[in-house]
């Protein structure tokens, strides 16, 4: 049984008895193209999901709560980073490790995999990749290890597909920059200990900054009344004449290159957690189809279900060779912002079509939380939309085939 | 402290479980594995817990093929120290006690660790066999063990309460629920077990002394039956006929 405070008040989840029965499905053997290590972590991950997210999150979702003692257990895993190096904190695992990772919390819930995913890919990337070596010692081992939970804030009430116009700004003050401005739409703002800011100075060059929460005149309001992601906590960063010390800011990078290359690393992440939340859907479809009677047989003996069944195995198999050839790729640096575009739209739009299919086959029961499918159905409406929504992802392959740019 | 943990990989309990067409032979195609949860949850995290406390190592030894070696890797980064695999494939808990036994023989273990069965053939042969080999004594179903300088305290779970046991290391024995709690590898730990050793031995030359002949399934289960009020003598006459309950 488990208390939380955070949010509207205290509630009391009670642990679900009901056991969770995910079997892998792997119809193209892809397993034997991973390596030891990848399978030990898919494990690791899978039986943690299995024995701390399963039992709670339905009704974590229900009251939109965060489970917030989760951070420690995703940290004590090392799902913080993990392919940023052991030194600072991080696993030292490859990209194909993250994926896999992202995978197995996805298959528990789009928002524990988001919670990870910011942590690893958004806050501990760009301080380990564009920070000092006195910001890496100082922030990425606490990181690592939950002490600090990390938020990131590029997206702007009025600027979301197109941040390179954002108003956010800082003003020189001597040894600190005054930033005002307001960032919305931030997982894990409402938690977090430091936020990766992104804002314009005054020659209009977009800098990235780390803002600690006790910074005066920073504050991070919850965003409520999400028919999604319930079980992840959002929110806005609102700055008001914040004087942040100019050591915080990223001294290695300059331009929308800092953000957009901490995107492709989450969206590469969320490319392999759809796949995920695909496979638990198909997987509750496929057992629901085997045990649900109706005209006196297994509904899995019709026809329309088992069309509905082998286009899912279809479609996740093919999105497990794209993501399989992508995590090679991005193994030795070579994975392009573009391919990573095509991984990511397709990926999370079949998890979502599958989710749909899967809460049909689910009769009324989809509909309830007794099943895992409508849950993943509402997540995935935000990760169709967020780290570059479906058609932004479409133009950037559009842009990538024809050089031709239709943002402008 | 020198600690070794027999551990066997046993098919995932989600598996369906088929054999060939003429029964004599387990049919592996589709599944998945995972290690003993005995060997795994109880046997290796309190054989870690007892080096946490007084120091040593912790080896692993597993009986098998190359395809055992992620289930040693996960021992690996559970914790253990490093590792032995006996390079054949068993057909017998005797096999593999004496494959077992020749190493610790030569390592002078303090504790030699098993889970109290495998999940999948339940024998419960492989610990009692290993002490035998050794001449060692022999603690079953272990559910808590604690250890005092070359004294050792076990409980043992039986019939209606709980069986205390005192034994001296040397000893062998079976590791049962309650003795650990499960604890999940870490990716510091799986990236370590990578570069801890895991030798590769070949078998003792031993005749298997038995074989298996043939596998069935259980018969499947029946299908639940509903009567109506007025229908009671035939609900009687069923469950005095053929479930033989009343």
């Amino acid at each position: 049984m488990y208390t939380n405070n955070n949010g509207t008040g205290d509630h009391t989840i009670v642990k679900r008895a009901k056991e969770d029965r995910y079997q892998h499905h792997d119809y193209y053997n892809i397993d034997e193209l991973l390596t030891e290590e990848h399978l030990l972590a898919r494990d690791a991950v899978r039986t943690w999901v299995k024995q701390e997210v399963t039992p709670i999150i339905e009704e974590y979702a229900d009251k939109a709560q965060c489970p917030t003692h989760l951070f420690k257990g995703l940290a004590d895993i090392g799902a913080f980073g993990p392919s940023i190096p052991a030194e600072y904190g991080g696993g030292g695992m490859d990209e194909m490790a993250y994926g896999v990772i992202m995978q197995e919390l996805e298959r528990g819930d789009s928002g524990i995999r988001s919670m990870a995913s910011v942590q690893g890919s958004l806050v501990m990337y760009p301080i380990y990749r564009f920070g000092s070596e006195e910001q890496r010692r100082k922030y990425l081992p606490k990181l690592g290890n939950g002490e600090f939970i990390g938020c990131f804030g590029l997206t702007e009430p009025d600027y979301g597909s197109n941040p390179t116009d954002m108003i956010t700004n800082v003003k020189d003050d001597g040894d600190a920059y005054i930033l005002n401005g307001a960032k919305m739409w931030i997982t894990n703002s409402p938690v977090a200990d430091i936020a990766v800011v992104w804002a314009r100075d005054e020659q209009g060059i977009i800098r990235g900054m780390v803002v600690e929460r006790d910074m005066k005149g920073f504050s991070t309001p919850e965003i409520k009344g999400k028919w999604s992601l319930r079980a992840s906590i959002t929110g806005e960063l609102v700055f008001e004449d914040v004087r942040v010390p100019k050591a915080n800011v990223l001294p290695n990078v300059q331009g929308m290159k800092g953000p957009l290359s901490c995107l492709n690393k989450a969206r590469y992440g969320i490319a392999w957690g759809a796949i995920g939340a695909a496979l638990d859907c198909y997987d509750s479809a496929l057992r629901y189809s085997l045990e649900r009677i109706q005209f006196g047989r297994p509904i899995g003996q019709f026809q329309l279900q088992q069309k509905k069944l082998a286009e899912m195995i279809t479609e996740i198999t093919k999105a497990q060779l794209l993501i399989w050839r992508l995590g090679s790729l991005a193994n030795v640096g070579k994975a392009t912002p573009a391919q990573i575009s095509m991984a990511k739209r397709n990926n999370v739009m079949m998890a979502l079509e599958i989710a749909r299919e899967a809460r049909q086959m689910h009769g009324g029961m989809g509909i309830t939380n007794e099943y895992p499918v409508f849950r993943h159905m509402m997540n995935l409406e935000t990760v169709l939309t967020y780290e570059g929504t479906h058609d932004i992802h479409l133009l950037i392959t559009g842009m990538d085939i024809t050089g031709l740019n239709a943002f402008k | 402290m020198k600690l070794l943990v027999c551990v066997s990989k046993t098919p995932d309990t989600t598996s369906r479980i088929a054999f060939s067409s003429d029964g004599a032979q387990f049919d592996a195609n589709g599944v998945q594995y995972i290690m003993n949860p005995y060997d795994e949850w109880y046997a290796l995290v309190r054989a870690l817990e007892l080096k946490e406390a007084h120091g040593g190592t912790v080896t692993l030894i597993n009986v098998g093929t190359e395809s055992n070696d992620q289930v040693i890797r996960k021992g690996l980064a559970i914790g253990a120290d490093n590792a032995v695999r006996v390079n054949c494939d068993p057909q017998s808990s005797l096999f593999v006690a004496k494959q077992i036994a020749e190493y610790a023989r030569k390592e002078n273990f303090d504790i030699v660790f098993c889970g109290k069965e495998t999940i999948d053939y339940n024998s419960s042969e492989v610990g009692a066999m290993v002490a035998e080999f050794l001449d060692l004594p022999y603690v079953s179903f272990a559910s808590k063990l604690d250890v005092s300088g070359q004294t050792a305290t076990a409980a043992r779970d039986i019939e209606g309460g709980t069986e205390m046991v005192e034994v001296d290391l040397p000893f062998v024995v079976s590791a049962a629920k309650g003795m650990a709690e499960q604890r999940i590898p870490n990716m510091q730990g799986i990236m370590m077990a990578k570069r801890k050793p895991l030798d590769v031995i070949d078998p003792v030359p031993f005749d298997e002394l038995s074989t298996p002949v043939q596998y069935t399934l259980p018969p499947a289960k029946k299908t639940v039956q509903l009567f109506n009020a007025d229908q009671m003598d035939e609900l009687v006459r069923l469950l005095h006929e053929e479930a033989k309950v009343i």
